[in-house]
Formats: C-alpha cells, structure tokens, sequence
C-alpha cells in the first residue's frame, strides 16, 4: 500500500481540517505495511503481508466530541467523513474533562526510520527462516519462530495550526529452540529499527545453546534466591510496573506511588539509589515518537533519578487540573547500567539462578504490584562464578519495587521489546538478591 | 490483544483511537447496516478466479466487516463513545504445498486479483524451506447459506443516550453504595464475515457479542490501603437484552452473593461490588495451606480456560505455538494411553453451538459446520481442538470447526472453542456440596491468572473469597490465590453440581498466535469443588 510523504500528508490533512464547520478539529492518518513469516516445528506456517491507510477526524462543539473515520480519499468522501463526525460530536454527551486543542508545536522528528526495514522483501524473511530452520535440522532441535517488520508514518493536523508527520519502522524477530525431546527449550531475540543490526545466523546460536544446555534439568527446591535476570527477563517486570507511573491514579489514591494520607511520592526515593530510567525519544538506541497519543510533545527527562520518582504521567486534564505542565507521556524507557555482561555478572556470583526469560506476567495486588509469573527457556543454577546445570522452572511471586531494592548488581544495557509491552526499552541485566520463588514448574 | 492492553485503550482520550486492531471509527448510523451479498460475492469470486489463475490448488476469501461500538465512563462522566469499522478482505491460498496470505482494505477488483497473486507468491517464495506439504482435511461444499446470533435487541442499535444513561446510573449506584472510583465500559461486537473458498461454499455471517465490565474501588485514606471489586457479568454471544436485568437471570449463593446467568442488573451488581470493595479493606487476611476449594462458575470459567481449553489445543500440543503461548503437557501419546487428566467426576467438552456462547457460530472461518465433541470422558483425555490442516494427525477425516481470525487483515489459525465442564450427573446444590468442607474457600468471580508455556503450574486469585469452616460458609478473606499442577487439580474434583447451576463465563479478548489476535470464548460450568489445594496469601509490604 502507497504510504504518504510529509508534503502529501499535510496537504490532505490541511484540506480536511477546512471542510469542518466545528469549533475545533483533530485529523490524524495512519498508514502501515507489515510483513511477517511464522515458522514452526523446522518448516514455515504463515506468512503475509498487510497494508492499510486510515484517516480520523475528531470534531468538537463546545465539549461535545465526534470521531469518525474512512480510508477513501476523493473529496467527496472526505468530506462525509468530516460530517459524520460533526453528527456525532452533535449527539454526545458533554465531556466534562474535554481539553482544548493544542496550538502550535514544536517536534524534533526521532530517528525511527531506516529505509532499510523500509525494503525488506518476502525472499528476506524466507531467508530468516531458513537461517533460522537449517542450523537446527540435524542436531536434534526443532525451531519455532516469528520475524514481523513494519514500515509506516503517523501524522495529524488540527484547527490551531497544530502538525505532525513521523515515519517508523520496526523489525521484530523471536525464535524458540526444543531439543527433539522436549527436554531442552531455548529463546533468542532481536529488535531494531534498521534490520541491518540484525543477523539471524548469529541470534540463532543463543537459542541453540541455551536449548542444549537446559536439557537435563533437576528441581530446586522454590524459596528466596539470588538471580540474574537477563534484560529479556527483566524487561517484562519493569516496563509492568511502568505503567503505573501514573499521576492521577497516584493523586486519587490507588497505586504504589499513593503517599499515605494523600498525595504522590514524587520525588520521594523509592528505589535503590542505582536505579535510574529516563525517557529520550531521540536517544539512537531505542527511540520514539516525539510526541504522545494526545500530541503533548516528549522530552528527554528522568522518570526515576538515582531512585527518586522523577517523573509520573499526565493526562492534559489532570495536568490542567493539577497545575502542572509535564512533558508528554513517556515512550521509551532507558534504564542505566554498568559495563558488565550478563557472563560477567555470572563470574562474580557465588550461588544464583540465571533467568533468560519471564513469561505470562500478571498482576496480583495492584497496592504493592505484586506480579506472578514463570521463568521459561533457560535457567540455570550458578555456582562460584559457572553455570553448573540447568533447573525446573519457577513460578515467581515479586514486586518490581521489591526487587528494584534488593540489586546487587547492574550490567551493559541492552535494547529490548517486551512480549507484551509496547515500550521501546534499553534494560540491563541484573542481579538481585532475595527474589521470591513460589513454586515449581515442569514446563518446558 | 490482552486485558492489559484493553485497559490502555479505554484509557486513551480520542487522538489514540487510531488502533490497527479495532479499525476505523464510524458514525452511529453505520453500525446498523450490512454489506450486500452480492457484492461481497463478487469480490470473493474474484479473489478466488485470480489466485487460481496464478497456480494456487486452494484458496479462500474473507470479506470482513468488523464493527465495535465502545462506551467508556467513569463515576459521572462519560469518557468516550468511540464507533469503529474496519472493512477488508483477507486472501489466503495453497500453493506448492504451502501456506500464502495477503490482506487489503482497497476493495477493487484490481486490489483484490493484485492481493490474490501476492499470496500466491508468497506461498511459493516459502515452499523452498516447506519439508511437508499442508494436507487439508475434506469439508462439503455447503452452496449459499448464511447465520446469524440469534439476538433479540441489536446493541448497535440502541441509542447512545440509553447506553450513557444506563452507565452513569451503574456508577452513581457503586457511589452511593460507599465506593470512591468506579469504571464501566460497554463493549459491543459485530462481526459481518462473507466466506468463499475454491470448495464451492459461500457463507455469509453475522455475529454478535456484548461485555459490560465494570470496577469499583474503596479507598482507606488513612491507611493508603485501596481494594476494588470487578462486575459478576460475563461476556455474551447476545444482543442488548442481556442488560435488561431480568430477575430469571439472578442466582444467588448460599451466602447471598448475586451471580448472573443470561441476564444481567448491572446497577444491583455495582452496589454489591461498592459494598464488597468496602469489606475488604478490613476483612481478614488467609492462613496460607491446603484447603478445599468450592469454586463459583464465575470464577470456575478462568481456570478451565488456563488448564484445559489451551492445552488442549492441537498446534500448541503439535509445536506450532511453541515461540510464544508454549505448547502442552497433554502430549498425543498420553491420549494414545488414556491419560488421567482428572477424576472421574470431570467430563469436559468443546462446542461451538451452544446459543448464548461467545463462540457459538454457524460455521467456522474456513467453512466448516461447527458442533460438539469431547475432550475428556469420565477423566480420560480423549481429544483435541483441531482445524482442516491438523486432523489428520489425530486419524480423523473431518475438522472440529474451531478456525477463527479477529480480522480480515489475520490469517486464520485454530483457536479455543467454548470448552466447558459438564454439570454433575446426580442432583447436587451448592448449599449441599459445602455442607461437606471441613476446611475450606469458596471463591466467586475471576481475578489474577498466570499459567507455564506447557500449562503445568497455574496461579488463580479471584473476586471474592469466603471461609468454609465445618460444613458453613463464613467471613470474606483477602489476599488469597491457589496455585495448581493441572493433573493433579483436575483429579482432586470431588463433585461438580448439577445442571441447574450451570453458567457460562469468558474471555472477550483471548490472545494468541503471532502476530497476536483476539478471540471471545465462553466456558460453562456448576460449582465444582476440588480437595486439598494449595494456597497462598498474597500479602505484600513495602515498607
């Protein structure tokens, strides 16, 4: 599907806004082509490609608001787009938190295209997973994995002169290695902006060699451990309890960062001293869009600055309300680090546990963020500074609150995306002392 | 998409309604109207003639119309009103022996033919590193024929004044009722879905699905402790006359916590939900240990959808699942060898007819009739969940009906059928079955839940917890979740009640499968009680 350049994209906007009649009008289009090849048991399952363009208009009178949307183009089909939105914006309710479009902004376009990502092709995916397939065939393994690579631009236009126009792109690519007897499972994975960083025959050979090494796995009794949780494994708790960094939740008093008998912890020290995050949508590594959902533009700030809460979220209404002039929502999280790798950290333990990956993270009690959830494809039991075997899994009742003040040790960090997280991240590996093993799991 | 990503979008103001998964937002008018059959016909046929053109031995079309309204409010105030349509046709076709897919909302008959020979070329692209060609079990070629959820009101239709108004007098309830927050949302569903396949089946369907979630926090401000309670509604395949609150729908625990069966008072549950937030802020805390648990089929409905519907799915237990949802313990060998899943006092099956069901369809989508079938007998596993490309595995000539993808943009994949505990045999109340606990929790509604990538150990907590104690229901407690080994669980089932406590619960947005889709499914069951479980108490500080 034809995507729109910054010109064309602003002429449509431009001509939309004009064809309102409101006291005040928002028009966004999105556009994405996306492929992806799924492969399992050595042989590929799906692959495809899809593309889609949408416009939305969002039209207020006073505080009542209407969107509707179309993805035809030609006038006349604009223009009903534009005036099913005023009907609807005539019928609904007022909004007593409705907030005023932004005026004109100012936004640093972010490095999240590469045209590289842009060009992939359907051969090149095939060739990922036949890179991926053919080193297991023949060494008893099986592999199962999933490259997906987008290539789009998001842009939006209102009544107030306000513009925006940014391309992205992203490639995505996770594979699980199981030894013919189910015994061994291993996992590997990659995400970038630019698929040139990103070499498939190398990343395979993690996922083998943990699929190798996990067979034969004994069972720990659960308790208390020291662990190092490897940046994948890590990635999922922290960006969890990131999403709580909210404001208004904090305000009204139903979260962690709730102070006792009113208000935030803002500035308050929460977490180890060594426990820094900032956000930086321009930052080369793991950037983002230099604004948020509702147009606020992002800035590079600290979110937790030497384990002080440094910043929350705000909706424009609370932040009205509240007084107070926030950046925008953050959209990636880089946290701080030292130099070591996750082998290093390994060298300088006496008894641990390497976690490769956590899986199917929920939350429990949202007072505490108490998070259950599983360690998966690879973990080993450490031993004066080696690997000495692997273990059964473990089923894991933690709060990242918890274990942001229990660190022993920060490592290098390592660009990461979550499995079920939409943040871009740059997160260490780290060890921890004292994390919280519930019980055991014979899953493979 | 999953609960969590749910809660960020009724947390977006309108600038984030752009989201791929739930398409463009229309105006209200749209909602009520459908394609023409024709029309859509035409397009299959013409997907079909172009990628039998470009060498595929298969191919079948989805021409899509997926409609959602969603109302979302807060105390007293409606947040957003959001009406979205998403149009598209989804190709996917068998060439060389393989698997090819392509999608497109530009629904020329240039597009259409152009997506054809893409997936075409896909599929061959892809045959080089194929080992096994995909075998596609027979299904007949059913003609025209369509299917519709047999609603009596269409949501969509119902003015959005009504469904504000409906909500807003939920919130002032939970208010009234002591609560400090309250959330409620209205989600509404209609899928349009036209299939064509090369077999000669033109099916045309239009399905239908209701959720009304709520959640009601108390706050302690001087302790900073805070508790919520979620609504005991359950996602429906039905129209709007599931919030009508019809008294026949009400059925009430031993201790005289409302639950719902086909109709739901969502204002009477909204007050039970403020008074039940309160109480937990000063209920006790569990004693950690082994209980008997006797669990409510609001509550009963998550764990037989963690434990039993998914890994009984036959690509997780084939491997097709195994980089992201796992595969299975529930190998096919163990069917070979009559594996004890559970005691002989569980009997689960999977349907697709069941009318109220969030999975209840005429046909699945690559055309095959739905119906019923077992998966475990008398505590033996005796099948699976498969599609037209898996059967044959289990020796069976015709697939279960179980095919599914959330958009026309989504290859279809084998998903979840409602898969549900069949009621006990013999008559048996709830008041009887806890007249038997020396020692127990009854626990009512869903909460947290987490579950291993072979669907070995689990992790429940729930809405509400009570104390059983010498055959008599006692105080709520907090704090409570139990933790499971699915074989073991399931063989520690020392009673199911009978028919006339069944109910359905579900999830309206089950993920699987990369990339990730959505699918609704509901799952049935009486009160069933399970000995000796393990639980924990959740209890944290931080200090």
């Amino acid at each position: 599907m034809k995507m729109f350049n910054e010109a064309e994209a602003r002429a449509l906007l431009e001509k939309v806004v004009k064809m309102s009649v409101a006291d005040e009008c928002n028009v966004s289009l999105n556009g994405t082509n996306t492929g992806n090849i799924r492969f399992a048991l050595n042989n590929v399952s799906t692959s495809g490609i899809v593309g889609d363009v949408t416009l939305g208009v969002t039209v207020a009178f006073g505080k009542r608001q209407g969107t509707a949307t179309g993805n035809e183009f030609d006038d006349a089909s604009l223009e009903r787009v534009v005036r099913r939105a005023e009907e609807l914006a005539r019928l609904a309710p007022e909004n007593d938190e409705y907030m005023p479009e932004l005026g004109k902004q100012t936004y640093v376009p972010s490095p999240t295209y590469v045209q590289s990502t842009a060009d992939i092709t359907p051969e090149y995916r095939a060739q990922v997973a036949a890179d991926s397939i053919e080193p297991c065939k023949g060494d008893g393994l099986i592999a199962a994995g999933f490259l997906v690579d987008l290539a789009g631009f998001t842009a939006f236009a209102n009544s107030k002169g306000n513009f925006g126009y940014q391309q992205f792109t992203d490639v995505n690519y996770t594979c699980t290695v199981r030894t013919e007897d189910g015994r061994g499972s291993g996992w590997t994975s990659a995400n970038y902006e630019d698929v040139n960083q990103f070499n498939a025959k190398e990343q395979i050979k993690v996922a083998i060699s943990k699929a190798k090494g996990s067979a034969e796995a004994k069972a720990l009794e659960p308790g208390k451990y020291t662990v190092i949780l490897e940046p994948a494994a890590a990635a999922g708790l922290i960006s969890f309890m990131m999403g709580f960094f909210d404001a208004r939740q904090a305000d009204e008093g139903r979260s962690f960062l709730t102070k006792k008998g009113g208000g935030n912890k803002l500035g308050e020290q929460v977490f180890d001293p060594r426990v820094s995050i900032i956000a930086d949508p321009w930052n080369t590594d793991a950037p983002a869009n230099p604004w948020d959902g509702a147009g606020v533009p992002r800035k590079k700030h600290a979110i937790i600055d030497q384990g002080k809460v440094a910043h929350l979220n705000y909706s424009r209404y609370w932040a009205a309300k509240q007084g107070k002039t926030p950046p925008g929502n953050f959209g990636n999280l880089l946290m701080a680090g030292g130099t070591k790798s996750t082998e290093e950290l390994i060298k300088s333990t006496q008894k641990g546990i390497l976690v490769t990956r956590t899986w199917y993270i929920r939350l429990i009690d949202p007072q505490t963020v108490l998070l259950t959830g599983l360690t998966r494809d690879g973990t080993f039991y450490i031993e004066n500074g080696e690997i000495k075997y692997p273990v059964k899994n473990f089923r894991f009742n933690e709060s990242p609150v918890i274990m942001l003040n229990n660190i022993e040790e920060l490592g290098k960090p390592m660009r990461i995306a979550g499995d079920e997280s939409n943040f871009s991240m740059m997160i260490p590996p780290m060890k921890l002392r004292d994390f919280t093993f519930t019980s055991l799991s014979d899953a493979v | 998409m999953d609960r969590r990503d749910f809660m960020q979008f009724t947390g977006f103001g309108l600038a984030g309604l752009m989201l791929p998964g739930f398409g463009h937002a229309v105006a209200a008018e749209v909602l009520v109207s459908t394609m023409d059959v024709g029309l859509k016909k035409a397009i299959a046929d013409a997907a079909l003639n172009a990628a039998t053109a470009a060498g595929a031995t298969y191919c079948d079309v989805r021409v899509g119309r997926y409609l959602n309204q969603f109302v979302v409010t807060r105390e007293n105030k409606v947040q957003n009103v959001i009406n979205t349509e998403s149009v598209g046709v989804g190709i996917r076709v068998i060439a060389n022996g393989t698997w090819g897919f392509c999608a497109t909302s530009d629904m020329s008959t240039g597009s259409i033919a152009a997506a054809a020979r893409q997936a075409v070329a896909i599929a061959k692209a892809n045959s080089k590193t194929q080992t096994a060609p995909v075998i596609l079990a027979p299904t007949p070629a059913l003609g025209e024929v369509s299917w519709k959820t047999p609603i009596v009101k269409n949501a969509m239709a119902i003015p959005i004044k009504d469904k504000a108004d409906l909500l807003l007098s939920v919130n002032a309830a939970a208010i009234n009722a002591g609560a400090n927050f309250v959330n409620s949302t209205l989600f509404l569903v209609n899928e349009q879905k036209y299939f064509a396949s090369t077999d000669g089946s033109y099916i045309d369907q239009d399905v239908h699905r209701i959720w009304a979630p709520m959640n009601v926090t108390a706050i302690d401000k001087a302790s900073g402790k805070f508790r919520s309670r979620q609504g005991l509604s359950s996602p429906m395949g039905m129209g709007f006359e599931y919030l009508d609150g019809a008294p026949s729908g009400k059925v009430l625990s031993p201790n005289g916590v409302i639950n719902y069966a086909m109709s739901y008072d969502m204002v009477e549950d909204a007050r039970e939900a403020a008074k039940h937030a309160k109480e937990k802020l000063t209920c006790a805390t569990v004693k950690p240990g082994k209980y008997d648990l006797v669990l409510e089929p609001s509550h009963m409905w998550l764990t037989i959808h963690e434990s039993v519907g998914h890994p009984l799915e036959l690509d997780r237990v084939l491997g097709y699942e195994a980089n992201y949802a796992g595969t299975s313990f529930a190998t096919l060998d163990k069917r070979e060898n009559k594996f004890k899943y559970g005691s002989e006092k569980v009997n689960l099956f999977a349907d697709k007819t069941q009318p109220g069901s969030l999975g209840a369809v005429g046909y699945d989508d690559e055309g095959v009739k739905t119906k019923r079938w077992d998966l475990v007998k008398d505590g033996t596993l005796v099948n699976y969940q498969a599609i037209r490309d898996q059967v044959h595995i289990l020796g069976e000539k015709e697939s279960h009906g179980c095919c599914y993808a959330d958009s026309w943009s989504s290859v279809q994949f084998q998903r979840m059928a409602n898969v549900s505990l069949a009621p006990g045999k013999e008559k048996l109340s709830v008041s009887d079955m806890i007249k038997g606990v020396e020692k127990g929790i009854y626990i009512v509604g869903a909460g947290s839940f987490s579950i291993d990538q072979q669907r070995y150990n689990a992790q429940f907590g729930g809405q509400l917890f009570y104390e059983i104690k010498d055959g008599k229901l006692g105080p709520m407690l907090e704090d409570v979740a139990y933790q499971l080994r699915t074989p073991e669980f399931w063989g520690s089932c020392v009673g199911v009640c009978d028919e006339s406590d069944y109910r359905h619960g579900g999830s309206f947005f089950d993920g699987k499968g990369q990339p990730g889709q959505v699918s609704a499914v509901s799952h049935g069951s009486s009160t069933a009680r399970f000995n000796g479980v393990n639980v924990i108490n959740t209890a944290r500080s931080l200090g």
